[in-house]
């Protein structure tokens, strides 16, 4: 099993047309996603990578039933593409633009709810369930995936995208497979965060533990902390924290729109503290994940 | 973008929310607003009045003395170019109300508190009783009897109440309509004379909605609205202009130290992972960076080059994150042509090379024909830190 996705998950891209959309098409589908339909407004009848294209959602998933999209449109766009698909019954949702307006993702997360659906992103680079598909531009072209990443008991969630695929890298080059890998998003505000992911994994029987890549800024790791010690989640939890010397930087912005410390609050300090109290258990240095991840298997 | 008070105050008046007359001016010149006087300085900070940036006046001479002395007064790091002058009112009591996101909860919310002009978390931890916050729908928005639901809860009624209601519910509209990440009002004033009055406003604008509030916009990009002391250095305007030498990728966000080994990190989550390691293992980092979304060989070139002109830099460690859309050989060769036209020799320079992917094969052969170690994927981003550290310290 894998958490949110799997071979069998129908896919449509849209924004196929578009370059960057276009190339992580070729990816999924070169890794075996079962991707069955592209949406650009405007341009029905194209094919990319032999993916029919559509104007419209709602075309696309009546010739072919889907479950899954993932939107790769520019930023203004977004919102609109997101509500098209939410209105046309797909309940997941990879967003992978960046530079959304807040506002657009905090409506459309609104109208999510309310239909049930799940979205990762924005700001993402998609998930990797290894063996079975890939969602978005995680991990790249398939030679490099494959290189990567390979099945196991470990789930990744991962505020940086580019760290999912190291972290990957490092249990693959000790022996150690992953079960799902989710790039979360970096924004301030994304769909699922750590506190949304985490159950999802301590229900899924093929993971044994999760690491998380955590960056300064915002609350959520510590909110996260106060949940695991009031829900009593069994899943052991290994975290690596990253910027540790941003805490001395206030209000300077690093790396994603959300790594900014404000105050003394966000600081990576803070964030290691409450972990340690709610026994999740962190890496000092990059490479002290692997002795963590095996004292836990 | 943080709004200037004297900006926020602007948009407050359109939606019919009073604020103390007055006006900002750039030089001293003629007052128009009657003394005693409030002057202020606007800078985009808070805690101005602990830090002398807010002053009194009981007469024009006064208030004229003040405004120069504010004009040439750093305040928590920038200098004001624009002072606001505001009557004084009599204040009966304050209060605080704010819209921002609760991030974790993913909607905006709504704080009230029937005590104003304080230290909003400090409160709420000591007497969680007088805060109540309470999510809201961004599409409903928040109407009069949501924003009468959540002040009643304080224990205020009456007259008070509905006035209140009526601001908290304008201040939701303006959060929504310029795409605000937070709306302040801190405090808002009920005057011996019974208005209610926003003393301060604090508005921050999200940088990504900034393309449809073309006045916003504008705005950031005037050059005077306010001096900051930490500008840019030199060497951080120069890095910003080899970012912009094409489009191809990013090779951006340095940010200088004052140590002697220069970094070529990325992408964001390595470059801080990067960071922390070469600083854990004893190093001194020359600078912050981070490359990513395959950069062209003339931005990594431009950019070691201009690492290797600080004076005490002499080694430089690059890392970055096992990479699928940069693409390895690209980096290798932007970093060998910027040593050698730095006159250096790439072996001894390069205190370590870690950046596995794709095209790591071809990257592999360029370093190998120089001389310099390709560290693969199976050396792990603190282990190359490591390396570095130590080569930098032996290499010679």
């Amino acid at each position: 099993m894998a958490i949110l996705a799997d071979e069998n998950t129908r896919v449509i891209v849209q924004g196929i047309t578009g370059r960057e959309a276009a190339t992580f098409t070729k990816d999924m589908l070169d890794y075996g996603t079962n991707v069955v339909a592209g949406v650009t407004p405007g341009k029905h009848g194209q094919q990319v990578h032999g993916i029919p294209v559509y104007d419209t959602v709602r075309q696309a998933v009546k010739e072919n039933p889907a479950d899954a999209a993932v939107i790769s449109v520019p930023p203004a766009l977004v919102k609109g593409a997101v509500l098209e698909a939410l209105n046309n019954s797909i309940k997941l949702l990879v967003v992978v633009s960046e530079r959304v307006p807040r506002k657009d993702t905090i409506e459309f997360l609104e109208v999510a709810r309310e239909k049930n659906a799940r979205i990762i992103g924005p700001n993402t680079l998609g998930l990797i369930s290894p063996h079975r598909l890939k969602l978005g531009m995680a991990g790249g072209p398939v030679d490099d995936v494959k290189k990567a990443y390979m099945p196991g008991p470990v789930g990744i969630a991962s505020r940086s995208g580019g760290m999912t695929t190291e972290i990957a890298n490092l249990l693959t080059t000790s022996g150690i497979g992953q079960s799902t890998c989710v790039g979360v998003g970096g924004d301030p505000v994304v769909g699922s965060n750590f506190l949304d992911l985490i159950p999802l994994y301590d229900k899924d029987p093929e993971t044994k533990a999760v690491v998380i890549f955590c960056e300064p800024g915002g609350v959520i790791e510590e909110k996260l902390a106060e949940s695991i010690i009031n829900e009593n989640i069994a899943l052991p939890i290994i975290a690596f924290i990253a910027g540790r010397f941003v805490d001395t930087m206030p209000g300077v912005r690093f790396g994603h729109a959300a790594t900014i410390v404000e105050g003394d609050k966000g600081t990576t300090k803070g964030k290691i503290a409450i972990f340690k109290k709610a026994g999740i258990r962190v890496a000092e240095n990059f490479s002290d994940i692997i002795p963590l991840v095996k004292e836990m298997l | 973008m943080r709004l200037l008070e004297c900006e926020a105050k602007e948009i407050l008046n359109k939606y019919q929310i009073v604020t103390p007359s007055g006006s900002a001016v750039a030089s001293v010149g003629k007052l128009d607003v009657k003394p005693p006087l409030i002057l202020k300085a606007q800078v985009p900070i808070g805690g101005r009045g602990k830090s002398g940036g807010i002053l009194e006046a009981s007469t024009n001479k006064e208030a004229k003395i003040k405004i120069e002395q504010l004009l040439s007064t750093w305040v928590r790091g920038y200098k004001s170019h624009k002072i606001l002058m505001e009557e004084k009112l009599d204040i009966d009591r304050e209060f605080f109300m704010a819209i921002t996101y609760d991030t974790v909860a993913k909607a905006p919310l709504a704080i009230f508190s029937g005590e104003g002009g304080v230290d909003i978390e400090a409160l709420a931890e000591r007497e969680p009783e007088k805060v109540n916050r309470e999510l809201f729908s961004l599409r409903s928005r928040l109407p009069e009897y949501r924003a009468r639901e959540i002040i009643s809860e304080t224990g205020l009624s009456g007259r008070l109440l509905l006035g209140l209601g009526n601001i908290l519910s304008r201040l939701a509209n303006i959060f929504a309509d310029y795409d605000a990440t937070l709306a302040e009002i801190n405090p808002l004033a009920l005057t011996r004379d019974g208005q209610l009055v926003a003393l301060d406003c604090h508005l921050e604008i999200d940088d990504d909605a900034l393309f449809r509030h073309q006045e916003l916009a504008k705005l950031a990009e005037t050059e005077n609205r306010f001096q900051s002391e930490r500008s840019m250095t030199e060497f951080e305007r120069k890095a910003a202009e080899i970012d912009q030498l094409d489009h191809r990728g990013v090779a951006g966000r340095v940010i200088e130290f004052d140590g002697s080994m220069g970094l070529i990190i990325g992408g964001g989550g390595a470059s801080l992972t990067a960071f922390d390691a070469v600083q854990s293992h004893g190093g001194k980092p020359a600078n912050y960076c981070e490359i990513g979304g395959n950069p062209s060989v003339l931005k990594v070139k431009e950019l070691t080059r201009l690492l290797l002109s600080k004076p005490n830099v002499q080694k430089i460690a690059v890392i970055m994150n096992v990479v699928s859309n940069t693409r390895v050989d690209l980096v290798a060769r932007g970093i060998v042509k910027g040593i050698l036209e730095a006159g250096k020799n790439p072996a001894k320079t390069v205190a370590a090379f870690r950046v596995p992917g794709a095209w790591e094969e071809e990257g592999f052969q360029i370093l190998s024909k120089y001389g310099v170690e390709f560290l693969d994927r199976t050396v792990s981003i603190d282990d190359a830190a490591r390396i570095a550290v130590e080569k930098a310290n032996t290499l010679s």
